[in-house]
């Protein structure tokens, strides 16, 4: 029994001198999504230049404002009239469709062989798992522009690799648990690696910067190593790991 | 703003100097980390002795070892972690300005009296801004002198304002704002959510344990090491994290959360550091000993408010 499990949702809760963190749900729901994108956009509203960062997330929202110009107490009251006004938004609000072009193949994805192993299921027919659902962002977090995608089918669930890798080379395609993401830089990380697309996740030079934004839908496009080129992915292959 | 001139080249990287301004907001929605000054009390006085405003870029060095060369006039301040630096091979002072020629080469050794020292330079270092910000975060690739997050290394060029090299009111930073950061250190925590979670053992000893300050210190969060404190809750789903927050993992040792942590985290938290408490855990050494102070909102926002009116 935990004291938590007795206090209603939502509710606000102290994060600091200068945030508020807004708890809205107590589990992973793509349900949750119209609820955070609405809360997201409102209360950048209801804040207005007192704000300094929104950290949407899962079941939950950081509000992070200046306390020298807003005090905290104020700004407690302004998110509970946002929460006590708020509606999710319609299904068409938000949300893009982004598809990702990805090759996939175990020079790139070297767990694709294990996922096929652990599903009992044939290399092709991972493929055809992952790629036929459209996923929608969950988060964002990590590194800029990662965005944690679900939920995956039930068949593809993983754990974690037990040592995590030095290197993930740009644009791999990766699963872990039930969700899915794309490493958008070349970073160290423990998902399990399936192919590589050749969108490009975080381009500083983009508007916006981020590809994929919360609530965004994404579809995985399979496509042969000649396309994935076309397109400007790397097909490199995985450096041996020491 | 006047044009951007070489102010000063590296002879000499030390293990880590990067350049910071205020920090990168606005875009952690985007995965992307707030970066700034680990301590920003030493950043904001370095920048205020020469005349700067809140926010200037200025050059936060870890540990010292780095040796740069001014490849014009410049009037400079150093302030924070005593990393005995000297103007060609003479002492120099910290927590003033400071005059120095062409040619000359300032020179920080090593940690004596805290970890990190900020070098500003009168109307601050210019770089190009990435995401809004000159802060450089090394794992995001973002910032910087450069832009693209690398710290400085030999031959590496510092741009300055063409004002760099003008004369400013002679000052010291009183004694009080100069901490002595060896002694053991007081860190207020406004407690959070979960701390209601932590077992009362595990309570009384988080505010009455003397924690050490872990090697394993960077400007992603650094690690103290004391008793085990178990919580309840031993993960949760991943949300949005601020600057201080005190994490407490499974193995039951905290982690306390600086500027470049990763945007969202699942472990329960004792609370969060305040920012001056936070800037002040950045400039202990490993091995040093800390102890965590619980405090009330209002005395926190009493003192960041008289620190930043300060800097106006």
């Amino acid at each position: 029994m935990t004291g938590q499990v007795a206090t209603p949702l939502p509710r606000l809760e102290a994060a600091g001198l200068d945030a508020w963190l807004i708890r809205l749900f107590d589990a992973i729901d793509e349900a949750n999504l119209p609820w955070l994108t609405a809360l997201t956009r409102q209360c950048e509203a209801a804040l207005g230049a007192d704000l300094v960062d929104l950290v949407p997330s899962y079941t939950t929202l950081l509000v992070v404002f200046d306390p020298l110009k807003l005090d905290p107490e104020l700004a407690r009251r302004r998110l509970g009239e946002v929460l006590a006004g708020l509606t999710p938004d319609a299904d068409t609000v938000g949300g893009e469709i982004r598809e990702l072009p990805t090759w996939y193949d175990e020079s790139v994805g070297p767990e694709l062989a294990l996922l096929a192993e652990r599903a009992g299921l044939s290399v092709a027919a991972v493929i055809d798992c992952h790629s036929e659902r459209l996923y929608r962002v969950f988060a964002l977090g990590f590194a800029p522009g990662f965005a944690f995608m679900g939920l995956l089918d039930e068949r593809l669930e993983c754990p974690r690799l037990d040592t995590p890798r030095q290197r993930v080379p740009l644009g791999s395609v990766a699963v872990a648990g039930r969700q899915t993401a794309v490493y958008p830089a070349v970073t160290p990380g423990g998902w399990n690696l399936i192919g590589r697309t050749s969108a490009r996740l975080f381009d500083r030079g983009r508007e916006g910067f981020s590809l994929l934004r919360l609530g965004d839908r994404v579809r995985f496009v399979p496509v042969d190593r000649a396309e994935f080129e076309r397109q400007g992915g790397d097909p490199h292959p995985m450096e041996a790991e020491r | 703003m006047t044009a951007a001139v070489s102010g000063l080249s590296v002879r000499r990287a030390g293990p880590l100097a990067l350049l910071q301004d205020a920090g990168r907001f606005g875009v952690r929605q985007l995965g992307v980390t707030q970066g700034g000054p680990a301590d920003p009390h030493a950043w904001a006085w370095a920048n205020r002795l020469v005349g700067n405003p809140w926010g200037a870029a200025a050059l936060e060095i870890t540990v010292g070892g780095i040796e740069l060369v001014a490849e014009r006039g410049l009037t400079v301040a150093v302030a924070g972690a005593d990393l005995g630096a000297t103007l060609d091979g003479e002492a120099l002072p910290g927590w003033r300005p400071v005059a120095i020629r062409e040619g000359q080469v300032l020179a920080f050794a090593q940690p004596l009296n805290g970890l990190r020292a900020y070098l500003a330079v009168v109307g601050g270092f210019r770089a190009e801004p990435v995401l809004g910000s000159v802060a450089c975060v090394v794992r995001e690739g973002l910032g910087g002198h450069d832009g693209l997050g690398h710290k400085l290394a030999a031959g590496d060029s510092l741009r300055v304002g063409e004002e760099a090299g003008r004369a400013v009111p002679p000052r010291e930073a009183p004694e009080a704002e100069r901490p002595d950061y060896r002694g053991a250190a007081r860190l207020a925590l406004l407690p959070g959510a979960q701390i209601g979670e932590f077992r009362g053992a595990s309570l009384f000893d988080a505010f009455n344990a003397a924690w050490r300050v872990d090697d394993r210190a960077d400007r992603m969060g650094v690690r103290l090491t004391g008793p085990l404190l178990h919580c309840r809750v031993t993960s949760m789903i991943s949300e949005g994290i601020g600057l201080g927050a005190v994490q407490v993992p499974p193995d039951g040792q905290p982690i306390a959360l600086l500027n470049d942590r990763q945007t969202i985290g699942g472990y329960p938290r004792l609370g969060a550091l305040t920012p001056l408490a936070a800037g002040r855990l950045a400039q202990c050494l490993p091995g040093q000993e800390v102890r965590l102070v619980a405090v009330a909102r209002e005395r926190a926002l009493a003192d960041y408010r008289r620190f930043r009116a300060a800097f106006a």
